[in-house]
């Protein structure tokens, strides 16, 4: 039985084709991917990503126990101070990509995939209560010392994600947003401020999986048929308009941002899928580091690289890539960038090749296509940060 | 032409006959599934096909699909406005989207084909049957 949205209702009103995610009933599209994704390139769009999952671990101890189990340094966060970071197993391998919120050092957010929110909460728990498979015994019994509740706070909690050049003129004019309409104006990037309406706590982000300037937020499931339909209205005469999944995926291309089940999975570390950013091996144990610094050390097998298709066709994920006709590695994700205009692709390939002289191709369904490796990412807004 | 004087397969292609020849193009309900079109390959004027062959791709932002040949001949124009802008069927699979045009072997492969009422009363029982599946899964986010 799919889970519908608190929002769905007005989805389906709006004409959205719905499809099933992650056990939520989705729209992926509403005016068509292309059309969407010019939208927020060039004005604004609204998100409903309710489905995203939320777990909140609070605590004396919230903030030390959180730095065990993601790899990027959430210590040195401030309050108020978002990281996107990865969560990995013993094998340094990726369960899932994330972004902590600190509240303060005994409140913080963690704001998964929606089809790996059971699986982190359950991995949580499970670290908790010391069931977890970690050669490190001594430290787990640490951590299973600390002062730590966990809960998984997805149902009551609805997400709405503003992406676009136009996405501060649309906060800043509602009536929701209007107490702290001068702090949206100078929020920074990967920065939140909280306000409470209608007597709910609403928090409001500068992050966004569009590569442009864009909000994320976080509100209660009863408010957030109202909000999106305020948001919407206010939006009007800023070209605002709902975006489906669709585009969701392809806004997230461009940047070369990591989708979960793609660039990254449980037999992918995050030093091949381009995060070594996120994996701070200094600032203390954690859950993988191990792996991960023996894996540094000795260069890791495959590296994550943009490719652009020179003939016709798109490379989807799964599709070999080849160098001189010897497999190199598969395609993660690949689309026509609505941008750019060309067929694009980012693929997992051997570190050994060398890839710089030509002769790579991609085996699209029996033909094989050439192409070049370009960099990552494809895009940047000059905006987005 | 209107789609009501066309026959269609049950691939969404649609065929509209005159003289002999056969107009091929596809739905507005598979413009729909697809979405946003891309990419058009499609065979080369002289070959020869059979009826059901996959004779083309259709590749859109989130998915690809085959053409399949409702009917059995020779390839004797094909649509060049779609392969540089395939857009146009999006914005018109009944008109300027067309693709290719078929010598027919034998009319009477015509008899297999719906009719326009039969096509929309198979497309309602597909939606029937997608509710009965809950959607599909291709999507991620």
């Amino acid at each position: 039985m799919a889970l519908k949205t608190p929002i769905y209702e007005a989805h389906v009103a709006r004409g959205g084709r719905i499809v099933e995610f992650a056990g939520f009933l989705m729209p992926v599209s509403f005016e068509g991917i292309v059309a969407e994704h010019e939208r927020v390139r060039n004005a604004v769009g609204l998100f409903d990503v309710s489905h995203m999952g939320e777990i909140e671990i609070t605590g004396r101890d919230a903030c030390a126990f959180t730095d065990y189990i993601v790899s990027n340094n959430v210590g040195r966060l401030e309050e108020g101070q978002i990281c996107y970071t990865v969560c990995c197993n013993d094998a340094g391998r990726v369960l899932d990509d994330l972004l902590v919120y600190k509240f303060s050092e005994e409140r913080i957010l963690l704001v998964v995939n929606a089809v790996n929110t059971k699986k982190i909460y359950d991995h949580v728990g499970a670290v908790l209560r010391g069931a977890v498979d970690v050669k490190s015994r001594d430290r787990l019994a640490e951590e299973r010392k600390k002062d730590v509740a966990i809960r998984n706070v997805s149902p009551e909690t609805a997400q709405i994600a503003v992406q676009g050049p136009n996405a501060r003129d649309i906060l800043r004019s509602s009536r929701i947003c209007a107490p702290v309409r001068d702090e949206l104006a100078t929020i920074p990037y990967y920065r939140f401020i909280i306000f409470r309406y209608n007597g709910g706590e609403i928090v409001v982000s500068r992050t966004g999986y569009t590569g442009e300037l864009g909000y994320e937020i976080y509100l209660p499931a009863p408010l957030a048929l109202d909000v999106w339909n305020e948001l919407l209205a206010c939006g009007e005469d800023y070209g605002a308009a709902p975006i489906g999944l669709g585009a969701r995926d392809t806004l997230r291309f461009e940047p070369a941002f990591c989708l979960y089940g793609h660039e990254l999975d449980e037999e992918t570390s995050p030093l091949e899928s381009g995060l070594s950013w996120v994996v701070k091996l200094k600032k203390g144990d954690f859950i993988g580091r191990e792996a991960l610094a023996a894996e540094k050390d000795a260069a890791p097998s495959r590296v994550l690289i943009g490719l652009e298709i020179e003939g016709r066709g798109i490379a989807r994920q799964g599709f070999s890539v080849l160098k001189q006709g010897t497999g190199i590695g598969t395609v993660t994700s690949g689309t026509f960038s609505p941008t750019l205009k060309k067929s694009l692709a980012m693929a997992l390939v051997s570190r050994s090749i060398s890839l710089d002289n030509g002769g790579i191709t991609v085996d699209i369904r029996g033909k094989s296509v050439p192409a070049n490796r370009v960099p990552l990412p494809f895009y940047k807004s000059r905006a987005a940060d | 032409m209107i789609a009501e004087d066309c026959l269609f397969t049950k691939e969404h292609e649609w065929v509209y006959v005159e003289r002999g020849n056969a107009t091929i193009g596809i739905s507005d309900y598979a413009t729909g599934e697809l979405g946003d079109i891309v990419y058009i390959e499609l065979p080369e004027v002289g070959a020869r096909v059979k009826q059901m062959d996959p004779i083309g791709t259709i590749e859109a932002v989130k998915t690809v699909a085959e053409l399949f040949s409702p009917v059995s001949g020779e390839v004797i124009e094909i649509n060049e406005e779609i392969v540089s802008n395939p857009e146009v069927v999006n914005k018109d699979p009944y008109e300027d989207g067309w693709f290719i045009k078929i010598k027919m072997e034998d009319p009477g492969e015509l008899d297999v084909l719906f009719s326009h009422d039969e096509y929309q009363e198979f497309l309602g029982e597909q939606e029937s049957d997608d509710e009965e599946e809950g959607g599909e899964v291709n999507e991620e986010g």
